[in-house]
């Protein structure tokens, strides 16, 4: 069975974001970038997955401009047996990158999809579950734990759900996002560094997979949050009611 | 992945790298946890013993990303270009991607950049800010005394050194070195005759017990038959080898001495950006005794660096030069820079001030020590970008003439002594010694060389005490009072150090032992009132 994971290039977790100052978008110039760390879970499942001998291939895949082949590099160096590189330089919107994706699945055929849960930049949280209903497979999001069973061709699936964990039992083929718990991501060791670069990376075009990404969103603006001014004293129950009645407009 | 996280472009992280406290190496022993009673960090950091590790061979092993590990990975390839050859140079950089670990003011010289890549400019290299003024400032609390300025500073540009380096580790990829940035090289790899026949790198997924964590990976040994080292100051495996080879006595070099560069970003009014402006200060906040001053130049894009430097010989155990530097801010002809703008980035640096005194002798049975490690850096220009570009140059045709012609890496010892980069050093050798005899002799001294004598007579003051000597005790000073940060123009260190994107996964070895955990009871806090506690940028000894 073949798993095709997706990673996204996306601006470092540790790196403290500003925005540019004419609000279009926040500085990316000369900031490091790195794998989404949702999409580090999804491939290290997917790594662990073949590892147990219940999968034969891993294919990273990854969408956006030229140094996106970086990202998948690292995904290469980490386990990875190819790399897909959809070429696009116009923003990735979830629903583009899920038609893009069942394009994909079409042409490769994997029996599980892993994507991470969301992407750090956007927080969209959207892909996942829109390829699922493209492909009308059946999805387990916000994965903490995925068992699979070959012969019976299902996943087990622990989601991390606002009021505990629920166990759902997909049939494959399925896709699958993945959360924060479910693993710890190995490290890339410099010899499996070395070796990535002569795994194969195929390049695509949303032109050549027939995906017309013309935009339907448009960012209007993009703004610091408010800066959190500092707390109050209240000394009496009364002042406090009062300030939650009137400053606050919460009761 | 490597946890270590990069910097936003232009500052980059500080160094932990103090100056009495020396990174041991222990074998590989049985495993077992920290047993020290008093001690609060483990100081046998040992691992199972580990299966064998994998093996990496390169012809040149270059452990540094920076201008002098470039230069040289850069330079081997061009001549075996030139001469239908080819070698294959393995660049190691512990950063999580190369620039992520520099730091510097900057005002460039091009002078080795020009003989490097003489197409710099057509190939787009982030040098396009040339200075455009060059003022010198005496400052005393509130006021700003216009001096001479003693640098000449035409055709210098005045760039972000964490991005021309990202430029040069482009280019040296081009010509087909091998860039591994997120690898530390933290170990010397010898054969049995005692000579340097690698490096290895740094387990990772080790947890602060020093026991595996799940994501245990062991390091490897990237064996080079020539490993040239350009860490930057005190590069830990440099000490270590000019330790072993006795490099210090072996060039006849007096002690090196240091400075520490407290560096932050800011963007500011557009009205009051001069792009190219550069600017120097002495004095104030430092008192006579304190050699140090401060930098203030204006990059493009609305952004200026600026920091503060001090010469860690300074004597009050009481000084903290972090504050210090949030004091200058607050200077009446400093501050109206910074109205209206916000602070981007921090970091901080040690910096080399031992100039041709302290230059050891740089080669080493299978390798050599270029760049600051050496400590090639100019004190009076307080530029040192561009001889470490040389040395690493001069490194790298050293390097292959021993492989394509059988010579041997002393080559490499002439050929500086015979370069521009000799010429530079010995010529402002006296500036700084000359201060050991405080801030207005040492003055008098400094115009004297600058004016006069330039260099052209035998005397060569030897520097003073080494830095760490020169510490007083704490009852002969008092304490200093710093003012609290304002959060607007001044900072606390946390959010410093918030803003500088260093950032550490929580669960590893602390990356400093200490020789003798007992020295910080018995000694640091008694005798010099813990001065741990303030001359650290970035705050690691708690």
């Amino acid at each position: 069975m073949k798993i095709m994971v997706t990673v996204k290039r996306v601006i470092d977790y540790a790196v403290k974001i500003r925005v540019k100052p004419d609000k279009t978008g926040v500085v990316t110039q000369n900031v490091k970038m790195s794998m989404n760390p949702f999409c580090e879970i999804a491939l290290e499942e997917a790594l662990r997955i073949r590892e147990s001998g219940l999968a034969s291939e891993v294919v990273a895949v990854s969408m956006g401009p030229s140094q996106c082949v970086d990202t998948l590099r690292t995904g290469l160096a980490m386990g990875a047996d190819r790399g897909i590189h959809v070429e696009a330089n116009d923003s990735m919107y979830p629903l583009f990158v899920a038609k893009i994706l069942k394009k994909l699945v079409e042409i490769e055929k994997p029996g599980l999809l892993i994507l991470g849960k969301q992407a750090i930049d956007d927080d969209c949280n959207q892909t996942g579950q829109m390829v699922a209903g493209l492909l009308n497979w059946p999805q387990g999001t916000f994965a903490s734990k995925v068992v699979l069973d070959k012969e019976k061709q299902v996943a087990t699936v622990d989601r991390e759900v606002d009021d505990g964990i629920e166990t759902l039992c997909l049939n494959l083929p399925a896709v699958i996002t993945t959360d924060l718990r479910l693993n710890q991501p190995r490290y890339a060791t410099l010899p499996n560094i070395m070796k990535a670069k002569s795994k194969p990376i195929k390049k695509f075009t949303p032109k050549e997979l027939n995906v017309d990404i013309k935009p339907d969103l448009e960012i209007v603006e993009v703004t610091e949050p408010p800066k959190r001014k500092s707390g109050v004293l209240v000394f009496s129950v009364d002042e406090l009611i009062e300030k939650l009645k009137h400053e606050a407009n919460v009761i | 992945m490597f946890k270590l996280s990069s910097l936003l472009f232009k500052s980059k992280s500080k160094s932990k790298n103090a100056l009495t406290i020396i990174r041991t190496f222990n074998n590989l022993q049985p495993c077992n946890a920290s047993t020290h009673a008093n001690s609060r960090v483990p100081i046998s950091r040992n691992f199972c013993t580990a299966p064998e590790r994998d093996s990496i061979e390169y012809d040149v092993v270059i452990v540094g990303a920076g201008p002098a590990g470039l230069s040289a990975a850069i330079r081997l390839k061009q001549l075996c270009r030139e001469n239908d050859t080819d070698l294959s140079v393995c660049v190691l950089e512990k950063g999580s991607e190369v620039g992520a670990h520099i730091l510097s003011g900057n005002v460039f010289e091009p002078r080795a950049l020009d003989e490097l890549l003489p197409q710099w400019k057509q190939q787009e290299a982030p040098i396009s800010t040339p200075v455009s003024s060059d003022k010198f400032w005496f400052l005393t609390k509130n006021r700003a005394i216009s001096l001479p300025s003693p640098f000449d500073n035409k055709g210098n540009y005045v760039i972000s050194l964490s991005q021309l380096v990202r430029w040069m580790g482009a280019k040296a990829e081009e010509l087909g070195v091998e860039i591994y940035p997120g690898f530390a090289a933290s170990e010397i790899l010898y054969d049995s005759d005692n000579k340097v026949i690698g490096i290895g790198t740094n387990d990772m997924g080790i947890s602060k017990d020093g026991s595996k964590k799940e994501t245990f990976q062991r390091g490897v040994e990237v064996k080079g038959q020539i490993t040239l080292l350009s860490e930057g100051c005190r590069g830990s495996l440099s000490e270590q080898i000019m330790k072993k080879y006795n490099l210090r006595e072996k060039g006849g070099a007096e002690h090196q001495t240091y400075a520490l560069g407290i560096k932050e970003v800011w963007e500011i009014d557009e009205e009051k950006h001069q792009p190219g402006a550069v600017l120097h200060t002495l004095g104030w906040p430092l008192d006579h005794k304190t050699y140090g001053g401060s930098f203030l130049y204006h990059m493009k894009d609305r952004q200026i660096s600026l920091g503060l430097v001090v010469a860690l010989n300074y004597q009050n155990p009481f000084m903290n030069p972090y504050e210090e530097f949030q004091k200058f801010k607050h200077h009446p002809a400093i501050k109206p820079f910074l109205e209206g703008g916000t602070v981007i980035q921090y970091g901080a640096r040690t910096l080399n001030e031992g100039g041709f005194q302290s230059v050891p002798y740089p080669v080493f049975p299978g390798g050599a020590i270029v760049g600051c490690s050496a400590g090639f850096l100019n004190v009076p220009k307080i530029k040192g970008t561009h001889t470490a570009m040389k040395s690493g140059m001069l490194a790298a045709e050293a390097a292959f003439g021993v492989f394509n012609e059988g010579l041997d890496m002393n080559t490499y010892w002439d050929a500086l002594r015979n370069s521009w980069i000799w010429e530079e050093l010995y010529k402002s050798r006296n500036y700084r010694p000359a201060f050991k005899y405080g801030l207005i002799p040492g003055l008098a001294l400094s115009g004297l060389e600058h004016y006069i004598l330039k260099g052209r007579h035998p005397i060569t003051l030897k520097h003073g005490k080494p830095d760490h000597e020169a510490t007083n005790a704490a009852e002969l000073h008092s304490p200093i009072h710093y003012p609290k940060p304002d959060g607007v123009f001044s900072f606390d260190v946390p959010t410093s150090l918030h803003r500088s994107n260093t950032n550490h996964e929580h669960d590893q070895p602390p990356h400093l032992r200490l020789r003798d955990p007992k020295i910080p009871e018995l000694t640091n806090l008694p005798v010099f009132a813990a001065p741990e506690s303030r001359y650290c940028p970035a705050r690691v000894y708690e």
